[in-house]
């Protein structure tokens, strides 16, 4: 019960603090309206923020908080990384880009710079893997650290796995396979989906509304949901070649993927043919593929490219949640939701091996930033061409 | 009232025609398998005399088109089927029908821990969510909003096992406040229930929050823009006065929306959260059967599923047309 | 002379756009003392909304008022704090919004947010405001002022609306009142009940009010004195009759003489001259509903007919009939006296070459993302078939024709051009096809005045160059007796009159065509007296349409 007085307590001394940080704040401010006028909500509001901070100061003094001081450092190499970044974007590269940087809120140069990390660790994970994805180097289930003391071994960094391969060097490969094949598996929808949806705008009639009557069916079923039943059928299909399996999902992903692009493709190709402009192309005699290519796919950028950024995302998020469930992306390719799992139990050693706990959330936590950093980005671009419309 | 009564009716005839079609969808996929059920059930190695009489006892050997109907009629009574799994065909080859445990019964208490999980997270996650977005709206471009809408992006961003896991490590594992299993059984009392779902039921509204807050966000700032919010503030009318009068009204509609978006959203959302908690619902139950490619029991979850989801749009659609003043009050 | 009760000095305002914030408004003052209607008159830009607005202390998302003071009736209405301004407004200051439609909450009854500012101000019981809205409603002349207040927004016209906001802002009898273009958004017929209402109540209670609005005729009817702003500059300001008698800044005369355009009529056609359009018959359906009925007219070489009516007369309808975007159902089309296959898919590329279009909105009839040169050099190429550096002197050619410079002009994308350099690069589009017959679709209804003016006078110079025919679509009855050879009057699909510009414009007329041309407000401050006068006061407006049934 006593939880609950301390509750109350600490509310009704919050709104106290609101009442006297209004009062003063009119007080030595001379009666300013920003301070006079101020809704009580409001002023509550800066007491909770007050409350908060001192909450977490006292936190980082505890010692039993090692993850709250590893999240908050983060939090701060990350966003001091944004910074500098945003910093060098705005004086070194052509005008545009330049010019790009100087509007740009902290959180979206922060995501910009994890697509390149990102995009770095992918490309060249080869390079910069100490060892091979499915090569066993070492000891079976070596504690991280790097200690030989506790158990582990300078080699392994970050341990080894159940049956001995080097855990880093999985995480970077990861990175090639997740994002590689997520980032194949958007191409596809976006290329099916895209080309039909902006094909039914533009002809409209019989063929815009099977199309649309076709994909509203397949909306109806939750998409995870249907790549699940999917991936039962391609698995009997796929027998036991693991690659195949694979190479289906792609595929079950990008169509079910597809009707969303295709909705939205649709939506903002019906909004530029009712433009005055295709009206006068159509009327001048142009074929369809002028029209889609010269008149409606120039305008169509920019909610397309933020799209895309979203359904990345999206069937980032897909597939890593069908290899977390096991019947995603096959061994022996690494990938972050297949070692999610495989990692999870290492959680329960958290009291005692911080890092090793922090394993299954490393692999998970890759995923949840590539997705953050994405949409960090996608969110700055539709903010900027919805405040240039008005 | 005649006229919304036309318009309730076209959409809920629109929706049952969606989940016929969804229903052949359905039926058409697992079709597509190679071979048969039969083949699938007995693997590579099985005689021939096996594949057939199971053929058999399942009428694989009708027509698909009976089949689907079959089905369709056994599903519109409840009856959903034999599951695999639970049928030992090898010991009844020859002897008649299958008599295994039917689907419905592995699914009707697991629906219901699923409906309870589903039930326990909208109540903590609509009134948070909705107060959260309007709150953000009307303090938008502060600190306030510029730090829900980074929460917000964040959560929207992490896979669930993620969000599931953090949870886990603070709540369960550095603090044992709640379990990380969440082993629930029958004859359980509400409360210890209710403790046991907490874990999975606060990892859901992580996910759900975020949705449901942002697009309440766009949707009040949406409705404050419009001139006759302006004209009630022209009028001198006090800020709450004008929220609630004016504003809420409005608001309703494109709320109601948003929520049963989100909790359509849930359905999605469900599948991996039970499966990190152990949590058994029938969301766990698909993954399983996925695994063991359990078909009727796969194609019984995804039906159940895809109703879920189709019933949940409707209603939003039929809400969100009853909330306008415009088809309540024709001219 | 007393203290006016409002008093605006060195009001200067700023609005944000980009992250910075400029000035839009650069110190203007203003007085306005009890009982008095001043006009606030000026083009898009102007800030005359902004001004009325700040007039009320208020001031919109995006804009802040940066320096000067507003007072009303004593009271500091920049520095007062927000609760003492709540008092005020609806209560002493109210306000009329330009769009009834979307300023009336759509959730509500009429009446209940008629008394919401009443019974809030403690100014009358629920019961007391309900029974003077209804008498408000009737001085206003809304048909059932018993039942009309019962209705929600949605269920009433768009004119009824308007005075029935008209009605809310009364509701306290407030000392002062801003009318921000209350009747911008109505057919000249509906306009004119509007205004009466307006004027009417105005002068009964004796109430003070800013008329905002960007059409001289309208205010010269409302106001007692007249302020005119330019780009958020006071130009001049004086009463009435001396404005509109005695102009003295170039900016208000060049307004004025605006109106003063218009081109001779030229010769009728020759009895055995082929049309160039010949429209017969035509009947046209959108799905089930027929929107136009049996409509026929011609229009012959170097002419010019104007297609008049209200909106949803039919009149844009006919026009995409004869580019064969909506093919009829029924009737022919025939250019240069061939028949013209009903949809523009199976016609020529040489007879869509003869018949082009320009638009109302310049904004959505370029394509944002290509170049001026690119949009004017693709008919050239498509048509002409000239390519290279030959197309580039084709466009340089026509660019000079809509007197537009080329070099600096030819790369740029059309955001980067004002509204009237975009009408004249649509004007360029179509002529780079060398048509013989435009049509222009309400090409100067969405530009101020003086611009409206200066693409009236290049069409007209175009013709005379080209021989040209035009299809001239409005509903602006200035307009049509500046340019128009041939009037064409339709109403609901239906042709209800034509002929000559000049036998149109002398009486006796079809009684629509009457009401329509005597609803256009003159630039005389007892014109609107003048014509109740005539009409009586009971049969204005809807009323009249409704009598001729």
């Amino acid at each position: 019960m006593s939880g609950w007085l301390w509750a109350f307590l600490i509310l009704a001394g919050l709104l106290a603090a609101a009442w006297a940080f209004r009062a003063a704040g009119t007080a030595v401010t001379k009666n300013r309206p920003y301070f006079r006028d101020m809704p009580f909500t409001v002023a509550f509001g800066y007491m909770v923020a007050v409350a908060a901070v001192a909450g977490g100061l006292w936190l980082w003094f505890q010692p039993g908080a090692v993850f709250f001081r590893w999240a908050v450092q983060f939090f701060v190499a990350a966003a001091i990384a944004a910074f500098l970044f945003r910093l060098v974007g705005r004086h070194v590269g052509p005008g545009v880009t330049r010019k790009a940087f100087r509007q740009m809120p902290l959180t979206a140069s922060f995501g910009i710079l994890a697509i390149l990390v990102y995009a770095i660790l992918a490309i060249f994970a080869p390079v910069l893997a100490p060892y091979g994805q499915s090569e066993v180097v070492g000891t079976v289930n070596m504690l991280p650290g790097g200690n030989p003391a506790t158990g582990g071994d300078p080699a392994h960094p970050l341990g080894t796995d159940q049956i001995g391969r080097d855990l880093l060097s999985r995480l970077i490969y990861g990175a090639q396979n997740t994002v590689g094949i997520a980032f194949a598996t958007t191409c596809i929808a976006f290329f099916l989906g895209g080309s039909l949806g902006f094909l039914a705008a533009i002809i409209g009639g019989w063929f815009d509304n099977i199309l649309a009557r076709l994909v509203d069916v397949l909306m109806a079923i939750p998409s995870l949901i249907f790549a699940l039943l999917l991936m039962t059928i391609a698995s009997a299909w796929a027998g036991s070649q693991q690659w195949q399996l694979t190479l289906y999902m792609v595929f079950i992903i990008a169509v079910i993927d597809s009707t969303r692009v295709f909705r939205l493709a649709r939506a903002v190709g019906q909004n530029i043919v009712v433009m005055d402009y295709i009206e006068a192309a159509k009327l001048r005699g142009e074929g369809l593929g002028y029209l889609i290519f010269k008149e409606v796919l120039p305008n169509a950028t920019a909610p397309l490219l933020a799209e895309f950024g979203l359904r990345f995302c999206f069937v980032f998020l897909t597939i890593a949640a069908l290899s977390f469930l096991g019947v995603g992306i096959q061994p022996p390719l690494a990938d972050w939701g297949t070692m999610v799992r495989d990692l999870a139990q290492f959680i329960n050693f958290a009291a005692f091996s911080p890092l090793a706990a922090a394993l299954p959330l490393m692999a998970a936590g890759a995923i949840a930033l590539l997705t953050v950093a994405v949409n960090f980005v996608v969110d700055w671009m539709l903010h900027r061409s919805s405040g240039l419309k008005d | 009232m005649s006229n919304v009564l036309t318009i309730i009716l076209q959409r809920l005839a629109l929706g049952i025609l969606t989940l016929f079609v969804v229903s052949v969808v359905i039926f058409a996929a697992v079709n597509l398998l190679p071979g048969d059920f039969a083949q699938v059930i007995l693997g590579q190695g099985a005689t021939p005399e096996a594949v057939e009489s199971i053929r058999r006892d399942l009428g694989l050997d009708q027509p698909v088109v009976l089949r689907y109907f079959d089905w369709l009629a056994g599903a519109v009574q409840g009856d959903l089927g034999t599951s695999f799994a639970q049928a030992n065909f090898a010991s009844f080859v020859g002897e008649g029908a299958a008599r295994g445990t039917t689907v419905m019964q592995q699914i009707a208490p697991r629906f219901e821990n699923t409906m309870f999980l589903a039930g326990v997270t909208a109540l903590i996650a609509v009134p948070f969510a909705v107060g959260l977005g309007i709150l953000a709206a009307l303090y938008r471009d502060t600190a306030f909003d510029k730090g829900t809408n980074i929460f917000a992006l964040t959560s929207i961003s992490s896979p669930e096992f993620f969000l599931a896991y953090v949870l886990i490590l603070f709540l369960a594992v550095l603090n044992p406040w709640l379990p990380s299993l969440s082993n629930i059984y029958d004859g359980m009392g509400l409360g210890e229930r209710l403790q046991r779902t907490l874990l999975p039921a606060l990892t859901l509204t992580l996910v759900v929050t975020a949705h449901m807050m942002r697009m309440t966000r766009a949707a009040i700032i949406n409705l404050l823009a419009s001139p006759y919010i302006e004209m009630a503030r022209l009028k001198g009318m006090k800020p709450m006065h004008v929220i609630v009068r004016h504003a809420l009204p409005n608001a309703l509609a494109p709320i109601i929306n948003v929520v049963a978006l989100n909790l359509a959203y849930l359905i999605t959302g469900v599948v991996v959260v039970e499966v990190v908690f152990v949590y058994p619902g029938i969301g766990q139950l698909f993954v399983d059967s996925v695994k063991i490619r359990d078909i009727p029991v796969v194609q019984a979850c995804c039906l159940i599923f895809a109703a879920a989801y189709i019933l949940l749009n409707l209603l939003a659609d039929i809400l969100s047309i009853l909330s306008n003043p415009r088809v309540r009050h024709p001219k | 002379m007393a203290e006016p009760l409002l008093k605006i000095r060195n009001l200067t305002l700023e609005g944000r756009s980009d992250e910075e914030w400029t000035q839009i408004v650069n110190g203007v003052d203003l007085d306005l003392h009890k009982g008095e209607v001043l006009g606030l008159i000026g083009e898009s830009g102007a800030g005359k909304s902004t001004i009325g607005l700040a007039a009320m202390g208020f001031t919109r998302d995006g804009v802040r008022i940066s320096d000067g003071s507003v007072e009303f009736d004593g009271i500091d209405l920049v520095n007062a704090r927000m609760s003492v301004k709540r008092r005020l407004l609806g209560k002493r200051i109210a306000y009329v919004a330009q769009s009834a439609a979307a300023s009336f909450n759509p959730a509500h009854k009429l009446i209940d947010q008629h008394t919401e500012a009443p019974v809030r101000h403690d100014v009358m019981s629920r019961k007391e405001s309900e029974a003077d809205a209804m008498e408000l409603y009737a001085k206003l002349r809304l048909p059932n002022p018993e039942e009309i207040g019962f209705r929600f927004p949605h269920q009433v016209s768009g004119g009824q609306l308007q005075r029935a906001m008209t009605a809310m802002a009364m509701s306290c009898r407030p000392d002062l009142i801003i009318f921000d273009e209350p009747t911008t958004a109505l057919d000249v017929t509906t306009q004119i009940e509007v205004l009466t209402a307006i004027r009417d109540i105005v002068e009964q209670f004796g109430t003070a009010a800013i008329y905002i609005t960007h059409d001289l005729a309208v205010v010269a009817q409302m106001a007692d004195r007249i302020k005119v702003l330019f780009r958020g500059d006071e130009v001049e300001e004086a009463s009435t009759r001396e404005m509109l008698d005695t102009p003295q800044e170039d900016y208000t005369r060049s307004l004025w003489a605006v109106r003063s355009f218009e081109r001779p009529a030229k010769p009728a056609p020759t009895a055995d001259a082929v049309p160039v359009i010949s429209v017969s018959g035509i009947d046209a359906s959108y799905g089930k509903t027929q929107v136009l009925h049996d409509v026929s007219f011609d229009i012959h070489e170097a002419r010019t007919v104007a297609v008049v009516g209200e909106s949803g007369s039919g009149k844009s309808t006919a026009a995409r009939c004869i580019t064969g975007l909506l093919p009829p159902t029924n009737g022919v089309i025939r250019l240069d006296g061939r028949d013209l296959p009903l949809d523009y898919r199976k016609r020529s590329k040489e007879q869509l070459r003869q018949v082009q279009m320009i638009y109302q909105m310049a904004d959505t009839a370029l394509n944002p993302r290509k170049t001026i040169g690119q949009i004017l050099g693709r008919p050239i190429e498509f048509y002409r078939d000239i390519k290279g550096r030959a197309r580039r002197r084709e466009v340089e050619k026509l660019l000079d024709e809509v007197e537009l410079p080329a070099s600096e002009y030819i790369d740029r994308l059309p955001s980067e051009l004002s509204g009237g350099q975009k009408q004249r690069i649509g004007i360029a589009r179509a002529l780079a096809a060398e048509p013989r017959f435009i049509i222009c679709d309400e090409v100067t209804s969405a530009l101020d005045q003086l611009v409206a003016e200066s693409i009236l006078k290049l069409l007209a110079r175009l013709q005379d160059e080209r021989k040209l025919s035009y299809m001239f679509i409005t509903h602006d009855l200035a307009t049509v007796r500046a340019i128009a050879d041939e009037v064409v009057v339709m109403k609901d699909g239906e042709v209800v009159e034509q002929g000559p510009k000049t036998e149109m414009f002398t009486p006796p007329h079809h009684p629509y065509t009457d009401l329509l041309l005597s609803s256009v407000p003159e630039m005389d401050p007892d014109w609107l007296n003048r014509l109740l006068d005539e009409r009586g006061r009971e049969n204005i407006g809807d009323a009249a349409v409704d009598k001729m049934g």
